[in-house]
């Protein structure tokens, strides 16, 4: 399968609240970071635009539409979206490239959370005759996640706090990170519950923003003459959306579509994990069976700042950055959607 | 250079006001089984699922692809959720065309729809944006004046609309899964209906509908081996361009003509008109036939009305050209698969499976789409023959 490249990841900070700032004006100052990573003037420069978003996270019909007026779509561009994390937007890219009907594409994603209740309003996105009219939240249903993992005694809340207090000092060193600093295992474990067993620590904040990536053919990227790494394999495979049909404890799709993208073909130095909940890194991190020799999550990851409808593309730039810095020869990144992680995609992303 | 790749099957729903006999799920499981069953294939020898709809508050429900996994065999599989405006539905076909195209997957099910009777797209696309201007008006309201411009511009009669009207509900009549079923319409019968948006009467704009459309697209050397004819994927295009620019012509938009110029290309037309036997093409309201045949070259600009008054785009009058032989969006229209509706359609015409409707010895034919405020395009050409 032919390689591609990515040559350019940038991303806004997670804030709590973007004010009055619209979805065109968060995405405009990240595009124009990405174009300028490569030397591009504007979306012109490249042959295929791909984004990702959510029309209920802004409460209107086609809110991506005006994402359109971000790209300087004049003269007419080829452009696509999805309705789900940009990550996949990327994977549509890539068969755009692989089918020689472009060379390049810029992929971005973005969502402005803050004005709603995130976590009810995803509860819409449940079966709409049997589970969307009890109006169960995401918080919810990964309590019941948690809670059937802390009965079965596959983990313990010192596990998860753990994973966040990893979190948040790893994140430290991401300046776009929310949330970050020194805090103990103990310090969050003397912290109230907030959906038991989970405590707001083991939840992601809500957080406003946009992330952008370009990726390229390999011919293209040495022509452009940047640093580039390369993503050597991605896939990504849905499960039941009937919670009670799938081992909650487990995460079958993630295991498959590293198996299809070739995880295993080599040392995982790095790995970023779309896992909304603490808990959820643990069954992330023993689905792909990473090791103590993997560094996980060394942004910080979405518990330190969750951008709905980019964090997953954000994974595959966050895995670039560590390579392209040289900090890490390969590495993988995961992103997720759906309610306890229904429908996940993995990244194989390695040096050049 | 892209593998080759063809439908191989073809499913769809009888379109309607209100399906209440079927969830969701149910409508699309009922295309996708339709197009497993046309492909002569079972669920196992599919790939990937791609799912394409309008927006998801037409129904209420958000990302809907993870409720529907389980109803188009999908657990264990990759499904990808392709959202474009009113183009979804083309734009959903090229996608999937392009697993298979990439040479990623050799055989995929793709499906589209809208249950527009759980919800009211009216409402859904006028929820009011804050630093917006706030449109209350539907589609409709949105393209009336547009319209209005384009028969100043082109001096056509008024009556071209009412023509075109007429001509797509007497191609629906010819097809059974079209929703409005009305084979005794006259002239009189639309002029005399009420003003819904001057210029556009009542029976000159689309229904509202439940349906869905699904195809299963191969590789080659699978497509070889499918018990019906293959509809061979000739050429694939998308453009888009911001709903307002500066010296932006809505009329005649320039991402529809750089759209159409470059499916021709791929797919050695050089004359339309000529080279094409029929084309499925988006005409939600009326005046977009003499629009559209300007915007994607059948007809020199100012002059597409003419065609359709001449009968050119007419299966009854044995117009050389006919444009939506199915009925078109203007009998049918569950928005989101209304796209899809079109492609799958001129896929039907190349595959010689287009029963009453089919145009006879078509060998090339068109399927387009368009959505937001004129802004997206999707087209794709589909071929008996492979080159």
């Amino acid at each position: 399968m032919q390689q591609i490249a990515i040559v350019a990841y940038q991303q806004t900070d997670c804030v709590s609240w973007a004010g009055a700032t619209n979805e065109v004006e968060l995405i405009m100052p990240v595009l124009r970071r990405v174009f300028d990573q490569v030397g591009l003037a504007n979306a012109q420069d490249v042959d295929f635009v791909c984004s990702g978003s959510c029309d209920y996270l802004q409460g209107a019909a086609f809110a991506f539409v005006a994402g359109v007026d971000a790209l300087g779509a004049v003269p007419p561009i080829k452009e696509s979206h999805v309705e789900m994390d940009a990550a996949w937007a990327l994977y549509e890219s890539m068969l755009k490239i692989r089918m020689g009907h472009a060379k390049s594409a810029l992929v971005y994603g973005f969502g402005k959370s803050s004005p709603g209740e995130l976590p009810i309003v995803l509860s819409q996105q449940l079966d709409p005759y049997y589970l969307a009219p009890q109006w169960v939240d995401t918080i919810s249903l990964a309590a019941m996640q948690a809670r059937l993992m802390l009965d079965q005694g596959l983990i313990t809340e010192r596990d998860m706090a753990e994973v966040v207090a990893r979190s948040r000092s790893n994140a430290l060193n991401n300046p776009h990170a929310q949330l970050s600093g020194d805090i103990s295992v103990d310090e969050l474990l003397a912290q109230e519950t907030y959906v038991s067993p989970l405590r707001k620590s083991d939840c992601p904040p809500v957080s406003d923003g946009a992330s952008a990536v370009i990726i390229c053919t390999v011919e293209q990227a040495v022509e452009w003459g940047v640093p580039y790494a390369i993503i050597s394999g991605i896939d990504h495979r849905i499960e039941s959306h009937n919670l009670a049909m799938r081992d909650l404890t487990d995460s079958v799709s993630t295991r498959q579509a590293a198996q299809v993208a070739g995880m295993a073909d080599g040392h995982v130095d790095v790995a970023e994990l779309y896992a909304p909940f603490s808990h959820q890194e643990i069954i992330l991190t023993r689905a792909l069976g990473l090791g103590e020799d993997t560094q996980v999550n060394p942004s910080g990851g979405v518990l330190a700042g969750n951008l709905m409808m980019a964090s997953g593309l954000s994974r595959i730039g966050e895995v670039f950055n560590r390579i392209t810095s040289g900090e890490a020869r390969r590495g993988i990144a995961h992103a997720t959607s759906g309610p306890c992680l229904q429908h996940n995609l993995v990244t194989v992303v390695e040096s050049a | 250079m892209a593998n080759l790749a063809a439908v191989v099957g073809i499913g769809q729903t009888k379109y309607t006001t209100k399906r209440g006999d079927v969830s969701i799920a149910g409508l699309v499981r009922e295309a996708a089984a339709n197009a497993l069953q046309d492909a002569g294939l079972d669920w196992d020898d599919i790939e990937a699922v791609i799912i394409g709809k309008a927006p998801d508050m037409f129904e209420g429900v958000i990302m809907p692809e993870s409720y529907l996994t389980d109803a188009l065999g999908c657990n264990g599989k990759p499904m990808l959720r392709v959202h474009t405006a009113g183009s979804v539905g083309g734009s959903t076909a090229l996608v999937a065309a392009s697993h298979v195209q990439s040479g990623t997957f050799k055989r995929v099910l793709t499906v589209a729809f809208e249950k527009q009777s759980e919800s009211n797209a009216m409402w859904a696309l006028s929820t009011p944006q804050p630093f917006s201007v706030h449109l209350n008006a539907g589609a409709g309201g949105y393209f009336a004046p547009i319209i209005r411009e384009y028969m100043r511009r082109s001096e056509a009669p008024y009556d071209v609309g009412i023509k075109v009207a007429v001509k797509d509900r007497l191609h629906g009549a010819r097809n059974p899964l079209a929703h409005l079923q009305k084979p005794d319409i006259t002239m009189q019968e639309v002029e005399d209906s009420f003003m819904l948006w001057d210029p556009l009467r009542f029976l000159e704009a689309c229904p509202s509908s439940d349906g869905a459309c699904a195809m299963v697209i191969a590789s080659e050397d699978l497509a070889e081996q499918s018990p019906k004819p293959p509809a061979w994927i000739r050429g694939v295009a998308m453009r888009s361009e911001p709903t307002m620019y500066a010296g932006r012509d809505e009329v005649s938009p320039q991402a529809g003509r750089d759209c159409a110029a470059d499916v021709y290309q791929q797919a050695g037309i050089t004359d339309p008109r000529r080279d094409l036997d029929c084309a499925e093409v988006y005409v939600p309201f009326s005046w977009y036939e003499p629009m559209w045949l300007e915007n994607l070259g059948f007809a020199p600009e100012g002059e597409g009305w003419k065609l359709t008054m001449e009968g050119a785009t007419s299966l009854d009058e044995g117009g050389d050209i006919p444009w939506n032989p199915s009925g078109g969006v203007l009998c049918s229209n569950p928005i989101g698969a209304s796209g899809m509706i079109r492609f799958a359609e001129a896929a039907r015409q190349v595959r010689g499976d287009a029963g009453a409707h089919q145009v006879e010895g078509a060998k090339l034919a068109l399927g387009h789409a368009y959505g937001g405020g004129a802004q997206f395009f999707s087209m794709w050409v589909v071929g008996s023959e492979k080159s």
